[in-house]
């Protein structure tokens, strides 16, 4: 290991979880020592040549990484600036980042000695990831899974329950992903002993934050070796959407020193980001708060309750983000930007005319982004842009959208 | 001394346990949850903790999420809940206040007017459930600094290695949770939570009171008899969900009162 660097964007969090002011571990006192244990044990695997062995081998010969960095000729073309090349993450197993991730956790388990795997899912990614690295070591999965959400991800609700998880419908709350998280909480505060939480994405209590974001940085490590063999060097700008901030934390974190490389952290703004509060963008339309643990930027109201998100992508609308995304804000080391369900829409007609890629909903809001960057730019501005799921799951709710009936 | 280290330093001179009772505050609407507090102390009630709704009570079953929900949906703000306090404290000067819920709406307000509030107000206690003694500087070292008591939960996971750091910067009385689990979940069992008990008793002078899975008369009795008091909550506001006279669930309180008494 290097001495960390002092002036570095990359050493968080402290010892205390947090990022700046962000993180930290807002948990109730009985799953306060799980987290402990946790943290001891992710310390132990991190150093552990063996677990990074077995991570590698199962992430090229299961999910088939490395995912291809992948020059998008006609995008670029047809936007007449920056030259635009996708991290195609969306060609991994389960159709998404997700079970970089999932790996990683599940293996944790396993060293564990866990034999029940909990997990909460929004539109059902990280779920269907999670059922499947479970059958594939054949632990006890169960899914929450916001009453709402059920009956809006219907495949993906049939897909989990073939890989032989449980699928939990949460009617509390809102019925959303928020709720499915509360409900995973209170599941693992009552099974202490056997269980293992399987957070979805770059926030929760230390150590998930910092452990998620390490599993999911193969996405960046990736492409910043692969730009440097097909460019030279290194990208002028990084583009990737963010819900809870998976996706984006990996492609930027290997990022985060190189200083030239501009970041860019794109949020749903649904139907706007205005005094409505339709919208899922956290950073942009939401203030410091602390909820499942951490302390982040959260949508509330003035009295400290939470809102709930709305976007078009049931994958972005959490009304908060993890909380090193909050930290890179306040540092202005990233930019977040928001973009709304409309212009999230074109950009998914966009790509799947021009590249013959049918996006997730996800990453058309970070491809809506590019649109709008990249005409402005010259042809030896690089843009890498995060690809982080396929569409297959999105085409009802794009039809609905579209006004097009099945 | 605290109303609350006044109370139960009362109580261990009668030799009595203490019965601390829940109810939300604001539900199911704000003059009915203020009628119900303040007819508790009449009805035998030693402490009374009232919930600050919030949307996302992480560690509450079905029965006091609900009760949060209809709170909020009635319009219950922090404002209201501090109001609240205020009202009774017209009526009653001695009763222990512990205002009780998760930290997002007391951070939002900001730390230092919320204490300053909380204790103009005269609340005596807080017990906020997302708060672990790893996060002492956020508001237990203010709240004590305020003159508050910070009441800090105990669980069956808190192991010998653990325990000194939870009762460190406790005070008012330990919580101890009598099961892994949530909130008016499985009944709490007196012959496994006794064990428990005298562990923490072995290890701080404070008060033990025992919650989570409290029920009935018999329950509060059996754990009443292993600890220092008996912490009911789900069982109270179920009855209000139901939409039971306060009058009625006042009886209810009552007969909790008197086996928690005569134990």
């Amino acid at each position: 290991m290097n001495a960390p660097q002092t002036n570095s964007f990359r050493n968080g969090p402290d010892e205390r979880g947090r990022f700046g002011i962000y993180g930290g571990r807002f948990v109730s006192e009985t799953l306060m020592p799980l987290i402990l244990d946790l943290e001891a044990e992710y310390g132990r695997a991190k150093e552990d040549p063996a677990f990074w062995a077995e991570m590698d081998d199962l992430w090229k010969h299961y999910v088939g990484r490395p995912s291809p960095l992948y020059f998008a000729e006609r995008l670029t073309e047809h936007l007449g600036g920056a030259k635009i090349y996708l991290k195609r993450d969306e060609l991994n197993h389960t159709g998404a980042h997700k079970i970089n991730n999932v790996l990683g956790q599940i293996l944790l388990a396993r060293r564990m000695g866990k034999s029940r795997i909990i997990a909460e899912t929004g539109a059902g990614q990280h779920g269907v990831a999670t059922a499947t690295v479970c059958a594939r070591f054949g632990l006890k999965c169960v899914v929450f899974m916001g009453a709402t959400d059920v009956e809006r991800q219907k495949p993906n609700v049939f897909r989990m329950k073939l890989l032989g998880a449980e699928v939990v419908p949460v009617n509390s709350g809102r019925a959303t992903l928020k709720d499915a998280m509360n409900e995973a909480l209170r599941d693992w505060v009552t099974n202490v002993h056997d269980t293992f939480y399987c957070i979805g994405t770059v926030a929760g209590p230390h150590p998930y934050p910092q452990l998620v974001r390490d599993f999911q940085s193969i996405i960046g490590k990736e492409a910043r070796e692969q730009i440097l063999e097909r460019e030279g060097r290194l990208p002028d700008t990084l583009v990737a959407c963010i819900g809870g901030g998976s996706n984006a934390m990996g492609l930027f974190h290997p990022f985060l020193d190189d200083t030239d490389v501009a970041i860019i952290g794109v949020e749903a703004g649904g139907h706007g980001v205005d005094e409505r509060m339709e919208h899922a963008a956290s950073l942009t339309g939401g203030r410091p708060g602390v909820l499942h643990g951490n302390r982040t930027y959260l949508l509330q109201d003035e009295d400290g309750q939470i809102l709930e998100g709305h976007s078009i992508s049931a994958g972005l609308d959490y009304p908060g983000i993890g909380p090193e995304h909050s930290w890179l804000h306040d540092m202005g080391r990233v930019e977040y930007v928001s973009v709304t369900d409309e212009e999230a829409l074109a950009a998914f007609k966009l790509s799947c005319v021009t590249e013959g890629i049918i996006p997730a909903l996800e990453p058309a809001h970070a491809l809506a982004h590019v649109a709008r960057i990249a005409p402005k730019l010259p042809p030896e501005h690089l843009i890498v842009m995060n690809m982080c799921g396929r569409g297959d799951k999105d085409i009802f709710t794009v039809a609905d959208a579209l006004g097009v009936g099945l | 001394m605290t109303r609350i280290e006044e109370t139960f330093a009362r109580l261990k001179e009668q030799n009595r346990k203490a019965f601390v009772a829940f109810v939300m505050a604001g539900d199911p609407d704000r003059a009915a949850s203020l009628d119900l507090i303040k007819g508790l102390p009449a009805a035998g009630v030693d402490v009374i903790e009232m919930g600050m709704p919030f949307t996302d009570p992480m560690a509450d079953g079905p029965a006091i999420q609900l009760a949060g929900q209809r709170a909020l949906e009635a319009g219950q703000t922090m404002k209201d809940t501090l109001d609240m306090v205020r009202a009774f404290r017209e009526t009653d000067a001695r009763t222990p206040i512990v205002l009780m819920g998760y930290y997002n709406p007391v951070y939002s307000r900001g730390v230092d007017t919320f204490l300053a509030e909380a204790r103009e107000a005269g609340v005596d206690g807080l017990i906020i459930v997302d708060l672990p003694p790893e996060e002492d500087e956020e508001l237990c070292l203010p709240a004590q600094a305020a003159g508050l008591n910070f009441i800090r939960l105990a669980t069956p996971t808190t192991d010998a290695r653990r325990l000194p750091k939870v009762l460190t910067n406790t005070s008012g009385f330990v919580y101890y949770v009598s099961i892994t689990g949530i909130t008016g979940s499985a009944e709490a069992n007196a012959a496994s939570v006794g064990p428990e008990v005298s562990r923490i008793k072995a290890a701080t002078d404070l008060p033990v009171c025992v919650g989570f899975g409290i029920k009935t008369p018999e329950g509060a009795a059996s754990i009443a008899g292993i600890a220092d008091g008996a912490v009911i909550g789900s069982a109270i506001v179920e009855r209000i969900g139901r939409g039971e006279p306060v009058d009625q669930i006042l009886t209810f309180v009552a007969s909790l009162a008197e086996a928690v008494h005569n134990a």
